[in-house]
């Protein structure tokens, strides 16, 4: 199963060190990152795997959205098939 | 690689505009639960409920964390309870509407639909029952919804049905006065009834359906008004392209729930919804997509226009998007649960007569409006013939959910909580109409019933 990371907020030292820590500690692999910084705005969007999640994909998400809580960020963590489906005929 | 603005749009339609999975409705049959004996006829509901939609909750759960869209109501209809409880001899019937609302709370679902009856052409002996019982029913179970349906387009107008559910609102105000008459705001009055609308209160699981399905209403008056704003100088061609665009993104995102709930469920997939259901919360409203489509305020000359052309184009981007559509799929207006509308009843721009025109042109109809506690039954009756009048003629559902507000007039206001929202109560015509109801009898279907 693939979900799909976006990071979005203030640009700051050590975003990506921080998100990729958390996919690191869960066994979440990435596949692809595409990210830029338009005005001081970060923007980040990561597709990973995460059929070797270590914790229920439920928990994952939580412990990302905080993480971007502390580093005042939005994450979201979302299976890649709602987007898939809202985009693609 | 996904493109990033689409997936920012996706987020933003979720954070802040309001998209959401309204409903997972699961339909289960009740057919194999006749008895002869009222009590064990009661326990195979129950056990029958409890079993099948034993994991919907979690289900739903699961998806919403998944999928990260909320999944705001999960719910259970069941084949209509006056069929079901035919066989029964003696007993009362409400023991059936009280093994629903066990059923319910024990598999954790706010509301369950189906205390209901399909009289259009006329009345067994068990939907007379069950009618007898309705305020009963609604005052002394929390979670039960009930539906009549009194004509379809083939049958004409159950006109007793209309004259006896004049009485039956009136009386379930009165016994459920305590609770500003919320009873009211569970039964839904129908003509054409569909057989698989996942949303509360007409839910209930068609004759003609499987032995499980699940249905799936999605939300979207907050996106369509967020991507109607983004156009401010549009003409109305590009206006209704922008809507049908914008239906189809919100579909999708149902059709995917519908199919992978259904899946998990070992359901099969019923039908999407595609009304734009609207909530209290400020924005999410349908009143104000009229209003940002060139309204000074829902209500005023021109409404009806808006919202044909917003119903029309929400429907055809909606029906690509998903294999099956069904339900009401339309627009709803309730007056309570809809900020914009409450406030346009409350200027007294929005009258009950004015929301009978657009209903004739949307989905559902004289939906979740408070009136004087002292209204008459008969002038109930005739508010019913006149909204189902227009269904049947026009070969499309209509409804009517009235909440005559016991011991309040005029200007006083209701106030439900929650998804229900507020209803200030609304004037309507006292001069008699009951001659005309006291006729009973049937209204001929329409000529263009006879299609064959």
């Amino acid at each position: 199963m693939r979900a799909v990371i976006t990071v979005v907020g203030k640009d700051a030292v050590g975003i990506i060190a921080e998100v990729s820590n958390v996919m690191k500690n869960r066994g979440v692999n990435i596949i692809d990152i595409s990210q830029s910084v338009l005005s001081d705005m970060f923007a980040m969007v990561m597709m990973t795997d995460i059929s070797a999640c270590t914790v229920p994909f439920g928990d994952f998400a939580e412990e990302l959205r905080l993480v971007g809580v502390k580093l005042g960020l939005d994450i979201h963590a979302m299976h890649e098939d709602i987007f898939n489906s809202m985009h693609r005929v | 690689m996904l493109n990033t603005l689409d997936i920012i749009e996706t987020i933003k339609m979720i954070t802040e505009e309001h998209l959401d999975i309204r409903t997972i409705t699961m339909g289960i049959s009740l057919m194999d639960c006749a008895s002869e004996d009222m009590g064990r006829c009661a326990q195979k509901i129950y056990d029958k409920v409890t079993r099948r939609a034993e994991k919907l909750v979690a289900v739903g759960e699961e998806l919403e964390q998944e999928y990260g869209i909320p999944v705001i109501n999960k719910r259970v209809s069941v084949s209509p309870i006056a069929t079901v409880a035919a066989a029964c001899q003696g007993g009362n019937i409400a023991d059936l509407a009280r093994a629903m609302d066990r059923a319910a709370e024990t598999v954790g679902v706010n509301f369950i639909g189906g205390y209901s009856a399909l009289v259009h052409k006329g009345m067994t002996e068990s939907d007379k029952r069950l009618l007898a019982s309705i305020p009963e029913a609604l005052s002394e179970t929390e979670r039960v919804c009930s539906s009549v349906n009194v004509a379809t387009t083939r049958a004409g107008i159950n006109m007793d049905a209309v004259s006896l559910l004049g009485r039956i609102i009136k009386e379930t105000s009165y016994v459920t006065r305590d609770s500003g008459s919320f009873g009211c705001a569970k039964l839904v009055v129908f003509a054409n009834i569909p057989e698989d609308n996942p949303f509360m209160a007409g839910a209930y699981h068609g004759i003609g359906e499987a032995e499980c399905a699940i249905n799936v209403g999605v939300s979207g008056p907050g996106v369509v008004r967020a991507a109607i704003l983004r156009h401010p100088g549009c003409d109305l061609t590009e206006l209704a392209e922008v809507i049908k665009k914008t239906a189809f993104k919100i579909t999708r995102v149902g059709q995917l729930i519908a199919a992978e709930s259904s899946r998990r469920l070992g359901a099969e997939f019923g039908i999407v919804d595609l009304s734009l259901a609207p909530t209290p919360a400020v924005g999410d409203s349908v009143a104000q997509i009229l209003e940002e489509m060139g309204l000074e305020t829902c209500g005023c000359h021109g409404t009806t226009a808006c919202l044909a052309m917003l119903n029309d184009a929400v429907k055809k981007g909606g029906v690509m998007a998903s294999s099956h559509v069904g339900g009401l799929s339309g627009a709803f207006i309730p007056v309570s649960e809809d900020s914009g509308m409450i406030a346009a009843a409350e200027s007294g721009v929005l009258t009950v007569d004015k929301l009978e025109a657009m209903t004739a042109v949307c989905s559902v109809g004289l939906d979740m409006i408070a009136i004087p506690g002292d209204t008459s039954a008969e002038v109930i009756s005739a508010i019913i013939a006149d909204e189902i009048s227009i269904g049947v003629v026009n070969n499309k559902t209509t409804a009517v959910r009235l909440v005559p507000a016991w011991g309040k007039k005029t200007g006083d206001k209701l106030v439900f909580g929650g998804l229900w929202g507020e209803a200030p109560i609304m004037p309507v015509h006292n001069e008699s109409p009951a001659k005309f109801i006291s006729r009973g009898g049937r209204i001929p279907a329409p000529i263009h019933s006879q299609r064959n």
